[in-house]
Order: C-alpha cells, then structure tokens, then sequence
C-alpha cells in the first residue's frame, strides 16, 4: 500500500489521540501559550471568543490568517480554527493554512443556510456541534470526523451543554435497545442516515470522538460534562474571560482528567478567582441563540 | 496503560484481543498492580506534564530500577520515553538512548497510513497509521530498530521498552500488542527464576 493521506481513519485519528483532554479558545500567541503550558491538548485559534462575538453583533467570520499563524507559530500543540457553516472556500483557506483541525461552527455566522461543507473533499478533519443523535450522524455523514455537542456558546451557562449530551446519549440508548427491523424507522425519526445508525447500535456509542462544548466555565462544569460521557472538552470564553486564565485554565484540565475524583476537583478549584459572568438562558431572545444555526 | 489523555479505549480493547488484562493507571498507586504499562498516543506536553505533577514520572523510574519493567510508548509515549527531545520537551521518562523529534513528519496535512514491514511480526505487513507522528533521528547503541520508514527507524526496541512512531492500536492488527503481552510474561519468568 502507498502512502495515504486525509483517510478517515487518520482523520478521526488525531480527534482520538485528544481524548480525555481540554482543548481551549485562544485570540494571541500569549493565551496559546498560556492554555500550552496549562495542559491543553490544542487550542481554537479564532478572532474574539463567543462571548464577545455576542457582545459586538454583526457578521462573525474566519479569524485573519496572521492570527492563525502566529498561534501555530507559538505552541506545538494541534492548531484548530473556525469558519462559518457552508463555507468551503474559508475552509480551504484554512487548509492551505495547515492547521490541524477545522471547526465548521455556529459560533460564527452561517454562510450557507441549507448546506454544510462537503468535508469528505478535504485533507484537514472537522469537527461539528450537534445537540442531538440525528444532527451529529447528518454531520458524520457529511464527513465530519469528530463531533461536539453545541451548549449555548459564550454564556459561560452550562445548562444547554448538559441538555445536549445527556439528549445524545437517551438517543444512542434508544437506537441500542431499538430491534434490527424498527431501525429505518428510528432513522427517519432522527433524521439520520440508516447505516450510521446501525453503527451505533453495533457500537453503543457515536462512531466519533464526541467532545462537550458551550457553557463550561468551571473546573466542576468540565468534570460533570466528563462524568455525563463526553470524551473532552471545549472551553470557550470560559479561560480568558475569567478573573484568573492561569488557574482557570490549570484547574480546568486538571478536573477533566480526575473527573470522578471529588477531592481532585475541590482541590484544583480551590482559589482559582471569579468565572466569567454568566447568562441565564431565558434572558436570551431566540434571534441571539447560536445553536439553533446549522442543524 | 496509562490513562491521563490520548486513545486508551483503543489499546485496552487491542491488550484484551492480545490476550491479557489491563486496568487504567492514573495515579501511583495504580502502579502496584501491573506488571507493565502502555504510554498511549494523546499530547505528550499534556500527558508529561500531569504525569509528572501526580508523581508518576519518579515512581515509573523507581520501579524500572527495581527489576525489568516493559513500557511500551506509541507515539507521544516515544516522546515521554526518549532520553533526548528535540526543541520543546516535555517532562518525561528518558528511559530509551533516541533522539525524538516531535511532529518532525508534519502537521495533521501530512499524517498518514501506510503498509510497514515489521520483520519480527512476520512476513504480512503491518498496516501503520501516524497521526503529526514524531520522528527518531538517533538511535543509542542499546536500541535496536525494528522497521524502518522513509530511511528512519519508526519503531525500536531497548531492553524492557518498546517504541513506536506509529499507532498499532488504530488498525485491526493485534500483532504489535501480542509482541508487547509477550515481553511482558518474558519479564515475569525472569523475575520468577531469579
């Protein structure tokens, strides 16, 4: 056999290998290397985190590639970024880039409202959110290699990220528990192709890595999304809105390795300073919730 | 195997195919009841780091100078077992003479998989997956290299200790983990004769 390239098993790979671990928002080379030396498994390189994209409206688009590279340039961890959903030429843009790793993500503004990114053309994996089973598999049957749930980003509110696996994982049980003959059924219910379905009842799982996103602001947050079944966790705005980064960050991964170790957690969450402010959902008009977009 | 990032589910199901037990070590004193001990692949700063802050780095040292201890370090687990890093180095083991060059294959752009003949597996070759895979670029006089890619040796042996620049555990092929199963009842004759 040649040498391959861009195959699914090398794309799902590299979500593999991230397991277990914190992967966090980062706008400079500084934060990379703050969230580097906290223990980060790879950072979202990106031009303002979700917070403050809620804060200033308008169009959010792709971070400017000198941001990219400078963040590529200061850690030595994966190097992800975001473009909006549906569009690919951001997405080759990124690819050229050489970054690791490409979020098609709501966070973002949509650039397409019916389409996502045919991903199966590309070298570079991406990951997507989902806030239930049949979103993720229409993702995974795009060529997604990686899934996240949604939560609600920048809200530092975890609720909607509990919300969104715990729906997940009732969905994945009821596939499981669902006989072989009553599947095409299920599928259609879902909204999700057939022969992923099959895979996860074969399976019991999501055939991806599936990392826990939008809302974890604490270290107890990332521990209760680990002990719910995610395999990782997306810190958005969490870190670097915070009164502290440094222990934030440093508590956060230290949480979501001992996850199901209490001691761990008061310990590593003991002074760490303020989280960032929160936002109750139902402060939120239905205009300003990002999950809804792309679904 | 070691559980504080990276792929374990994957080697743990490969170690059961093997036919041997594993448990998850995460903190010393899951230490005392294995009789080796796999480094996954994950991200060797993240997993060098919290290795060292819980206190493993020392005590996996202290039990390899107790007697032969197999380890077996895929991918960032060749990192964490190098003596010599190249550029940023992570806290880590240093228990096999190689120079270890993380990512020195490329990005995620340039991760690859590819056939691999592994001459001690037998004549079937050995499906490789690297994933931003690192490379040796020096091999002690104790290692002895067991196959070769791209005119570099992409996985070794010292001792106790087996390396690979590659992931075994992401393909269906157990051969690689029945060779590591195998050094490790070697080890406990040994100990049992001695």
């Amino acid at each position: 056999m040649q040498e391959q390239h861009g195959t699914y098993n090398v794309k799902s790979g590299l979500a593999e290998m991230l397991k277990g671990g914190v992967i966090m928002d980062v706008t400079t080379p500084e934060q990379a290397t703050i969230a580097e030396r906290a223990g980060a498994v790879a950072v979202m390189a990106l031009e303002r985190v979700p917070a403050d994209i809620r804060k200033a409206g308008g169009v959010a688009r792709m971070a400017d590639p000198k941001i990219v590279r400078s963040i590529q340039e200061a850690v030595s961890i994966p190097v992800m970024a975001k473009v909006r959903i549906g569009h690919f030429v951001e997405a080759q843009v990124l690819e050229a880039l050489e970054v690791d790793y490409i979020d098609e993500s709501e966070v973002l503004t949509p650039a397409d409202d019916q389409y996502h990114i045919d991903k199966w053309k590309f070298t570079i994996p991406f990951v997507c959110g989902a806030r239930d089973l049949g979103e993720a598999l229409r993702r995974i049957a795009e060529g997604a290699a990686m899934i996240r749930t949604k939560g609600e980003p920048g809200t530092g509110n975890v609720v909607e990220a509990v919300r969104h696996l715990r729906r997940v994982n009732h969905e994945v049980r009821m596939v499981v528990s669902t006989p072989e003959g009553e599947l095409a059924d299920l599928a259609k219910e879902l909204g999700a192709p057939l022969d992923l379905i099959k895979k996860v009842k074969e399976l019991g799982r999501l055939p991806v890595v599936n990392f826990s996103a939008g809302g974890v602001a604490s270290a107890a947050d990332a521990a209760l999304m680990m002990q719910l079944g995610a395999d990782g966790i997306f810190v958005g705005s969490g870190v670097f809105k915070s009164q502290n980064p440094e222990k934030t960050a440093h508590a956060i991964v230290r949480a979501t390795l001992h996850y199901n170790d209490p001691k761990v957690i008061a310990e590593v969450s003991q002074d760490v300073g303020e989280a960032m402010p929160g936002l109750e959902m139902a402060t939120l008009d239905a205009k300003d919730r990002m999950q809804d977009r792309g679904i | 195997m070691l559980a504080i990032q990276g792929d374990v589910r994957e080697h743990m199901r490969h170690i059961q195919r093997a036919g041997a037990e594993s448990s998850l070590v995460r903190v010393v004193r899951d230490l005392e009841d294995v009789q080796g001990l796999i480094i996954p692949g994950g991200e060797s700063t993240t997993i060098g780091m919290l290795m060292d802050e819980y206190g493993l780095i020392d005590a996996l040292r202290e039990r390899t100078q107790r007697g032969p201890f197999p380890i077996y370090g895929t991918c960032a687990g060749l990192i964490l077992l190098a003596t010599t890093v190249i550029g940023k180095s992570p806290a880590r083991l240093g228990l096999v003479d190689i120079d270890a060059s993380r990512n020195a294959f490329g990005r995620q752009l340039a991760s690859f998989e590819v056939d691999l003949d592994i001459p001690v597996l037998g004549r079937a070759p050995f499906p490789a997956v690297f994933i931003r895979a690192p490379q040796i670029q020096r091999l002690g006089r104790t290692v002895t290299p067991l196959a070769w890619y791209r005119g570099q040796a992409v996985m070794a042996e010292a001792g106790p200790y087996l390396v690979s620049a590659f992931h075994p555990e992401m393909s269906d092929d157990v051969r690689i983990h029945q060779y590591f199963v195998e050094k490790v009842r070697r080890s406990l004759t040994v100990k049992g004769v001695s």
